[in-house]
C-alpha cells in the first residue's frame, strides 16, 4: 500500500509539473458536475495546480438548478392529505418562494426521504388510499433510474404512483454557456457519470461547434489531475476535441439500455433552470405513453405564483462569473443549516463546497499563500 | 447527485443483484444492466448498476479511496 501512495505521489507530481510546462497562459476549466466540485476541494485539487490553472464550478449540480416554480409545486402537492411526496434528501432544504419541503414536513406533510426512486414504489403498494409522488430531479446518470421506475409501476399495474419530473440535460446548458458573452471558459471537464449513459457524443459539438476542448473525467484525485493534463495538452497543441479520461466506466457508446429506458418514458421539453432562465429542450417530461404517471397531468394542481426578493447570487455563481464568497450572504445569511439559496443546500453546490473545505489558494510545500 | 459507487455482485435473481459494499450487502437493480453478472463490479447510482467496471480498475479504486480516508 505504501507503494501505492508513493505511486500516486509520484504520478500526481508529474502530471502537475507537465501541466505547469504546458499551460503558458491564464486559462479557466469549468468542471460540470457537482460530484467533481466536491471532489476537487476535498483532494485540494485548486490548491496543487499552477496559478495559471482555474478551476470554475458550472451549472452540475441538479439540486441547485431546480427553479423556485417546481419547488414551489412540490410543496403544494406535499400539502394535500392525500399525497406522500418520496424524494432525495436533499431536496428538503431548497427554497421555494416562501417555503421549502422541510418547513412543510415539520408541518405535517407526509415526506418520505429515499436513496433509489424504487422506494417510492413500495410506499406506494403499502398505502394504496395515497398517491405517491417521487421528486424526479437529477441529470442524464439519474433520469434513467426514475424511468425504469415508472417502467416498473406500469408493469405492476401501480395506479397510485407519479413522477414530478425536473430532470434536467447536460448538453444544451453548456450551449447557453458557451453562447453567454459573459461566461469565460478554456475547457470543460466533463461529468463522468453522465457520459457513461450518454456517451461521448452528445458533447461532440464543444470542439466541433464552439472549437472547446473537452475531457470526460473521473472523480478520484488522479483522474482529475489527468483531465486537467489532457486539457491543457489540448490548449497548448491548439487542437480540440473529446477525450475520454474515464474509459474504465465511460464506454464510447455509454449504456444504451438506459438511454432506451430513458426515451421509452420521457420527452426533451424546454426547462427552467434557476439562475440562467428557461433553455429550450433542456428538460425531461413524461411522454404521452405513461402520461398517467406524470402528476401534473394524472394530479394536476394550481400554484400561485410569487415573486421572491433576494440578494442571492446564485444565478452568477452557477455561471461561473462569481465565486460563492463574492457574494455578500455567503457565510453570512446563507448558511449550509440555513441556505438562501440552493448553491448552499446540497453538499455538491459550488457555495456548500466553498463553505465546507474553505477556498484559499495554498502553494503547494512553499508554506505561501 | 451524480455519486456513484463500485460494488461487486455476489448474487443475482433475475433483475435484482445482491452487491457488497464496504462490507455490507445490498439489493440494486439491474434494469438499467441486465447484462451483468456475479462477479462483475458494478458502478452503482440511486440503487441502479449504470455499468460494469473493469474488475482491476474497481480495486486500484477502492485502494485509492481508502487511501484518501487514511486507512492504508
Amino acid at each position: 500500500m505504501l507503494e501505492a501512495k508513493q505511486d500516486t505521489k509520484k504520478i500526481a507530481s508529474f502530471l502537475l509539473q507537465e501541466i505547469d510546462r504546458l499551460i503558458t497562459k491564464p486559462v479557466r476549466l469549468m468542471e460540470v458536475c457537482g460530484t467533481h466540485t466536491v471532489a476537487i476541494f476535498r483532494a485540494g485539487i485548486r490548491q496543487v495546480l499552477p496559478t495559471q490553472v482555474e478551476l470554475v464550478s458550472g451549472p452540475g449540480c441538479p439540486v441547485c438548478v431546480t427553479a423556485d416554480e417546481y419547488m414551489d409545486m412540490a410543496i403544494a402537492y406535499a400539502k394535500r392529505q392525500d399525497v406522500i411526496l418520496a424524494t432525495f434528501g436533499d431536496m428538503l432544504k431548497v427554497p421555494g418562494s416562501t417555503s421549502s419541503l422541510g418547513e412543510a414536513k415539520a408541518n405535517g406533510a407526509d415526506i418520505r426521504i429515499v436513496y433509489s426512486p424504487l422506494e417510492s414504489l413500495e410506499i406506494a403498494a403499502n398505502h394504496p388510499d395515497k398517491n405517491v409522488i417521487f421528486l424526479a430531479v437529477g441529470f442524464e446518470t439519474t433520469a434513467p433510474t426514475a424511468a425504469a421506475t415508472v417502467l416498473s409501476a406500469a408493469e405492476k399495474k401501480l395506479k397510485n404512483f407519479f413522477v414530478l419530473s425536473a430532470h434536467k440535460l447536460v448538453p444544451p446548458a453548456l450551449k447557453t454557456l458557451l453562447v453567454d458573452p459573459e461566461v469565460k471558459v478554456d475547457g470543460f471537464i466533463l461529468p463522468g457519470h453522465v457520459c457513461a449513459i450518454t456517451g461521448e457524443e452528445p458533447f461532440q459539438f464543444l470542439p466541433e461547434q464552439y472549437h472547446m476542448p473537452a475531457v470526460v473525467a473521473g472523480f478520484e484525485p488522479l483522474d482529475i489531475l489527468q483531465t486537467v493534463y489532457l486539457l491543457a495538452k489540448q490548449i497548448h497543441d491548439g487542437r480540440t476535441s473529446v477525450e475520454n479520461e474515464y474509459k474504465r466506466i465511460v464506454k464510447k457508446n455509454g449504456n444504451p439500455v438506459a438511454r432506451q429506458m430513458l426515451a421509452e418514458v420521457y420527452e426533451p421539453a424546454d426547462a427552467i433552470w434557476r439562475g440562467i432562465g428557461l433553455i429550450p429542450n433542456s428538460g425531461l417530461r413524461v411522454n404521452e405513453r405513461y402520461q398517467s404517471f406524470d402528476a401534473q397531468v394524472a394530479l394536476p394542481i394550481e400554484v400561485e405564483k410569487t415573486v421572491k426578493q433576494t440578494a442571492c447570487r446564485c444565478g452568477q455563481v452557477l455561471r461561473g462569473l462569481i465565486k460563492p464568497t463574492e457574494c455578500r450572504l455567503f457565510g453570512k445569511a446563507c448558511l449550509p443549516e440555513h441556505p438562501v439559496g440552493a448553491c448552499m443546500v446540497s453538499v455538491e453546490g459550488s457555495c456548500a463546497a466553498w463553505y465546507k473545505y474553505g477556498s484559499g489558494r495554498y502553494q503547494y510545500g512553499t508554506g505561501n499563500n | 447527485m451524480c455519486l456513484a459507487v463500485p460494488a461487486k455482485i455476489i448474487d443475482k435473481k433475475d433483475q435484482l443483484a445482491v452487491v457488497e459494499l464496504s462490507g455490507v450487502r445490498r439489493d440494486v437493480s439491474l434494469l438499467l444492466l441486465p447484462e451483468a453478472e456475479v462477479g462483475d463490479f458494478v458502478l452503482i447510482h440511486a440503487g441502479f448498476a449504470m455499468q460494469i467496471i473493469d474488475q482491476e480498475e474497481a480495486e486500484k479504486t477502492n485502494e485509492l479511496l481508502k487511501e484518501m480516508n487514511g486507512l492504508a
